[in-house]
């Protein structure tokens, strides 16, 4: 596969370039640009399709169900969930993971019993677990990190017991890029009688995803980081966890009968589907898997992680650099910092050269505090980058260390 | 927009070398200031005597923008009765949130001092509470009075 040509397919980029401000896209871990393929499928949804799903009895509003409904299947199938029944559709990863932690969480949880979390988890995987252990009285652990910045499974082995009920863990870190073990993860939590759920955000869209092959609960991950729309997310669940699980918001579309008093529920995954749904999402989500495939999840990561690695060797040369990345990586994530730098600095200079990355703590403020920095500045490639992409980034850091090298003290205040 | 308009030799300076870095021993009162979006973290310290702030200090991390207007806006304070204090900070944030349409006059430029080298940060909409971090910080501790 030839990614040069890639970036023609994104119209944001010939946008930018048009106003004389040609964008180098170095964010793609927060949100990817859209190519003209997803943008043309909400297009002609609404201009064509747009109706209400599993409602009307109209012609139009069965298309419409029929596409929402046929995304299921895709996205499915992406994954190689074993049924679309076990895909459910939510706002983004964040909200996958909340639905587990109050569906799931509160039902299956008491005092004392015990969630593994990991130190490189993203907030979305942190703050509903507090909330939760908060409410029911179980207790947080985590797995530690190696100097190699990957997990450290003999940790894991030590906190396991037989109080474990929930492994939950990070398949890709959004700022290490470690690509995680969850295989061997969901295999030790299922020896323990725990349930295991990924967070798969940085996954799905960057390499091939086998929810059945990694023998996961539950998989959560968001459309917007994989060419699709923003606001629609995914959850896939083991069928039989997803049928005897409460729901977790309640209203039209995930019931069967309502009474004035009481009510029951729909079957997965609609139980689980409260409301109209983003059924442009779900649209645009089906057409950005299809332009993925025209790729292949396999070629992608082989691309993704060749830059991330010329990245490494590159940005090594710089002065007083410092690289947050295993050896062995795999993925295009490389978070860095600069000595005399900071990263909100480092990221306003690369914004005047037209360079956009991300600066702060990547809503991972307990791994900062791991790694003992404050903040870094990361860069994450997608498969519009290339090789001029990471030489326009070398040059930036090298513009960023000369300004803030240190100096004498020159100026005196009165 | 130039970033020699937004790191000037002026910020470099104060970022680099601070002044008032610490922590007032006898403070009467304090605050902790957080800027979510890029973690900028500090805490301002201030002696206040009969309305007037004899000391001011701060300390914490972040990037050269909120570290140096913290260095400007502690040397400025100092000396200053609380109102006059609470008028510069108003003078800062339309200098640097660029609402108002004519430059600083001859006056106020003196009265604003170093904090001047931070009116480029207006075209710089990101930076802007960088920049503002330590006055609402200020703010925040002169409200404390009689806690600390």
């Amino acid at each position: 596969m030839t990614f040069d040509r890639l970036k023609k397919d994104f119209p944001i980029f010939s946008y930018w370039a048009s106003k004389g401000k040609p964008l180098i896209y170095l964010d793609s871990a927060a949100t990817t640009q859209k190519p003209q393929r997803v943008i043309d499928a909400l297009d002609e949804y609404y201009s064509h399709f747009n109706a209400n799903v599993h409602r009307g009895a109209y012609e139009l509003s069965q298309i419409a169900t029929d596409m929402y409904e046929e995304s299921r299947a895709k996205v499915a199938g992406f994954i190689n969930a074993p049924k679309p029944e076990s895909l459910i559709f939510t706002r983004n990863a964040t909200e996958s993971i909340n639905l587990v932690a109050y569906a799931w969480g509160l039902n299956n949880l008491n005092k004392g019993d015990e969630i593994i979390l990991t130190e490189m988890e993203h907030h979305s995987n942190l703050v509903p677990w507090h909330i939760i252990s908060r409410q029911t009285g179980a207790v947080l652990k985590f797995i530690k990190l190696n100097d190699d910045f990957r997990l450290d499974i003999e940790s894991l082995k030590d906190i396991l017991s037989a109080r474990t009920k929930v492994i939950s863990v990070v398949h890709v870190s959004n700022v290490l890029g470690t690509i995680n073990p969850v295989k061997e993860i969901a295999r030790l939590a299922h020896e323990a009688g725990a349930i295991c759920i990924v967070d798969g955000a940085q996954g799905v869209p960057h390499m091939p995803v086998d929810v059945r092959e990694i023998d996961c609960d539950f998989y959560a991950f968001s459309g917007h980081k994989m060419c699709g729309p923003t606001g629609i997310g995914c959850l896939y669940g083991r069928f039989d966890i997803l049928e005897k699980m409460e729901p977790f918001l309640g209203g039209g579309e995930m019931i069967n009968e309502v009474y004035p008093t009481d009510s029951n529920y729909a079957k997965p995954p609609h139980k689980f589907e409260a409301g109209t749904p983003n059924i442009a999402g779900a649209v645009g989500l089906k057409a950005a898997i299809e332009y993925l495939e025209t790729i292949g999840m396999p070629d992608i990561q082989e691309h993704e992680s060749r830059l991330g690695d010329f990245a490494a060797r590159r940005l090594a040369e710089i002065d007083g650099i410092h690289i947050y990345r295993p050896a062995k990586n795999g993925t295009g994530v490389i978070s860095l910092s600069i000595d005399g730098a900071h990263p909100h600095d480092i990221s306003s200079i690369l914004d005047s050269e037209g360079i956009a990355i991300r600066a702060g703590h990547h809503c991972a403020q307990p791994l900062m505090r791991t790694l003992h920095v404050q903040a870094t500045a990361r860069a994450s490639f997608y498969i519009y980058n290339d090789e001029s992409d990471v030489e326009a980034l070398a040059a930036g850091l090298e513009k960023a260390a000369a300004i803030f090298k240190p100096r004498e003290r020159a100026h005196v205040v009165k | 927009m130039s970033l020699s308009d937004l790191f000037t030799e002026i910020i470099l300076d104060h970022y680099q070398h601070p002044h008032n870095h610490g922590v007032v021993e006898n403070a009467t009162q304090s605050s902790r200031g957080y800027n979510e979006s890029c973690g900028d973290d500090i805490e301002i310290t201030l002696l206040v005597k009969d309305g007037v702030i004899e000391d001011a200090k701060f300390s914490g991390a972040g990037c050269s923008i909120s570290q140096a207007s913290a260095s400007i806006m502690t040397d400025l304070v100092k000396g200053k009765t609380i109102g006059e204090a609470m008028g510069l900070a108003e003078q800062f944030y339309s200098m640097v949130k660029g609402t108002r349409a004519e430059s600083p006059n001859d006056a106020e430029e003196e009265e604003l001092g170093d904090a001047i080298a931070l009116k480029g940060v207006s075209k710089f909409p990101v930076r802007v509470k960088c920049a503002t971090l330590s006055w609402h910080t200020l703010e925040e501790a002169i409200k404390t009075e009689g806690k600390k």
